[in-house]
């Protein structure tokens, strides 16, 4: 697949300085070359997303509400993110929606990734093709989409399973199930997206590892436990960072779906800062409740990093 | 077209070395296939069926008679061709910009020897964190300062450049190899030529994949159009989608159907025309 292309290397570290230069010149007037460069970037980045976010932050410290004067309050938009009931269903819910759905997604992809991986399955462009169409369905559409599927009345998946003999009832509207279907669209939506980062990783593996596992004898199961897995360590890292902050952030199709319901079950932390912020106009305490999803989203990922990153250091 | 002809000969060529681990894995396969793709199918063929067959119990997969109905009861609803040129004025628009200024910061990240160059990667990365929402509102604020409400530039500048695309063009441009740019430096060329003339043209693979992905992205986005427009002629046709299933309209499931048709076809068209080579090009590209 990559035949034409130079082997890709990640993370390569910047030649030596006394070695090879990057670029001619002296350090200043190499300074000045990037920020040429940068420029247009940067000024696009500060000002549309670093500035509103220094503005959040400020705004977090205060009772703004869109109109009049906002009043200083310290820190208690924060102490009111902490023990707000509300707030610790949202996180509960959040929580259980990264667990449902970023392990599934991330299961899903790899399976699917390594069985079209082997040049022995056939229609192997097809497939490929297939699961990567959703993603170029927006949550909105796919949302549409499912809700019809399993409608009570009408919905043929619904009609499908009750000739299988199983009743799914109204399953947007069960406490229990609807947290589990809004994940499962995410799941239909996203997973071929990490799907083809596998196989762009597996692509990547040397053969000649798998060449000397044959020959000392390793089994299939050995070569995908002692090879494969820790050689994707590093796509892994990427992969389930990329998934977790979409966990977190989970919005569109709940919106569409549930709009938060039945009876909050699916509220999340990204659906309380909208209802906050552009509802309830309570821009402080959804300002506060934005930075403290965004510290946890930092922890969570600089902990996947370190933790998978360094597997695949420790065996080269 | 040709791809499937290809696929289909070296089928016929693995049929005879199948196994029976093969075969099972091909049905699973064909079976999640099947359930990836039902939605899409659902969207396609509820769009041309008669209201009365879209209600019907027990419901079909497909339509007993073919209808128009839907697509021409949701092009009255809405402005259509309007919604859809806003669409292709948008995304192209941001997806245009942002090639531009992402190669270039990712040019100068990856290739030339700056002071706080690594402050400054980090520093592009931790902004990918910003759940989007978080910023909204400051954001909205300043757009309305600048008088660009309900304007292409309000849509389109604030994401002008983002920190994903830079990171992966980085990534990229760190993978080429460093001797490619030596015979130009060594006839005299500036940073700037070689970044046009040696870098982009070896960087067409993920300029194409970034391209389509903020495309994609922007096409399908809801809530930013929501904000930025609150004049309808300015929306797009995913946030136009919207207006059709607002708290008190119940509109009839063929005509969202339609609709979503509609949203989804220019983006499944452009994927499956690029798809061998945008696989392909995640594939080699610095993404994983």
């Amino acid at each position: 697949m990559s035949a034409d292309h130079p082997p890709v290397r990640r993370y390569r570290p910047p030649a030596p300085l006394g070695g090879r230069r990057r670029a001619t010149g002296s350090p200043a007037g190499r300074n000045t070359k990037a920020l040429l460069f940068l420029a247009p970037a940067l000024i696009v980045l500060g000002l549309f997303v670093v500035w509103p976010m220094i503005s959040a932050l400020r705004l977090s410290f205060t009772d703004a509400s869109g109109f009049g004067r906002e009043e200083w309050v310290g820190l208690e938009n924060y102490a009111a993110v902490f023990t707000d009931p509300d707030i610790l269903n949202a996180v509960t819910n959040t929580v259980l929606y990264t667990v449902l759905f970023t392990p599934t997604a991330v299961i899903a992809a790899l399976g699917l990734a390594l069985l079209l991986n082997s040049p022995r399955m056939p229609f192997r462009s097809f497939f490929r093709t297939a699961l990567f169409v959703p993603f170029v369905v927006s949550f909105a559409v796919a949302a549409f989409a499912w809700s019809y599927l399993i409608d009570p009345q009408v919905g043929l998946v619904n009609y499908w399973l009750r000739g299988m003999g199983i009743r799914m009832g109204n399953v947007l509207e069960d406490p229990t199930w609807a947290m589990p279907m809004v994940a499962f669209v995410a799941v239909w939506k996203l997973f071929g997206f990490y799907f083809v980062i596998f196989l762009a990783g597996l692509q990547d593996i040397p053969n000649s590892l798998y060449e000397a596992a044959r020959m000392d004898g390793a089994g299939p199961w050995s070569r995908l436990r002692n090879i494969t897995l820790p050689m994707l360590s590093n796509t892994m890292a990427f992969v389930l960072v990329f998934a977790t902050i979409a966990a977190l952030q989970a919005f569109d199709q709940i919106y569409v779906m549930t709009g938060g319901g039945p009876y909050g079950n699916t509220q999340t932390v990204v659906m309380e800062i909208y209802e906050s912020g552009f509802r309830k106009l309570d821009i402080g305490f959804a300002s506060a409740l934005s930075y403290v999803l965004l510290v946890a989203t930092l922890i969570l990922s600089l902990v996947q990093f370190v933790f998978f990153g360094r597997r695949e250091k420790d065996l080269s | 077209m040709s791809a499937l002809g290809g696929t289909l000969t070296t089928a016929r060529r693995r049929l005879r070395e199948l196994r029976p681990s093969t075969v099972l894995a091909t049905l699973a396969l064909v079976v999640v296939s099947a359930i990836v793709l039902l939605p899409i199918a659902i969207i396609v063929l509820t769009a041309f069926k008669p209201a009365g067959e879209v209600n019907a119990f027990p419901p079909s997969l497909l339509p007993d008679t073919w209808t128009l109905d839907n697509l021409k009861e949701v092009t009255s609803e809405l402005p259509f061709a309007r919604l859809i040129g806003n669409s292709f004025l948008f995304a192209g628009g941001v997806t245009a910009f942002a090639l531009v200024f992402d190669s270039l910061a990712a040019y100068a990240l990856a290739r030339i020897d700056f002071t706080g160059r690594k402050v400054l990667l980090v520093a592009i990365i931790a902004t990918l964190m910003i759940p989007f929402q978080a910023t909204l509102i400051p954001l909205y604020q300043l757009v309305a300062d600048l008088g660009w409400v309900n304007t292409y530039a309000g849509l389109i500048a604030p994401r002008a450049a983002d920190a994903f695309g830079i990171f992966f063009l980085r990534q990229f441009f760190l993978a080429l190899p460093r001797d490619i740019d030596a015979a130009a430096r060594m006839d005299g060329a500036g940073e700037f030529r070689i970044f046009r003339s040696v870098v982009l043209p070896n960087a067409m693979p993920a300029l194409l994949t970034l391209g389509l992905f903020t495309f994609v992205n922007n096409w399908n986005d809801l809530l930013w159009p929501l904000v930025f427009t609150t004049d309808a002629e300015m929306g797009t046709i995913t946030s136009g989608l919207t207006l059709l299933t607002g708290p008190s309209g119940i509109v009839p499931h063929g005509v969202m159907m339609a609709g979503s048709l509609i949203a989804i076809v220019p983006l499944v068209v452009a994927f499956l025309f690029v798809q061998r080579r945008f696989i392909e090009n995640i594939a080699t590209t610095g993404l994983k």
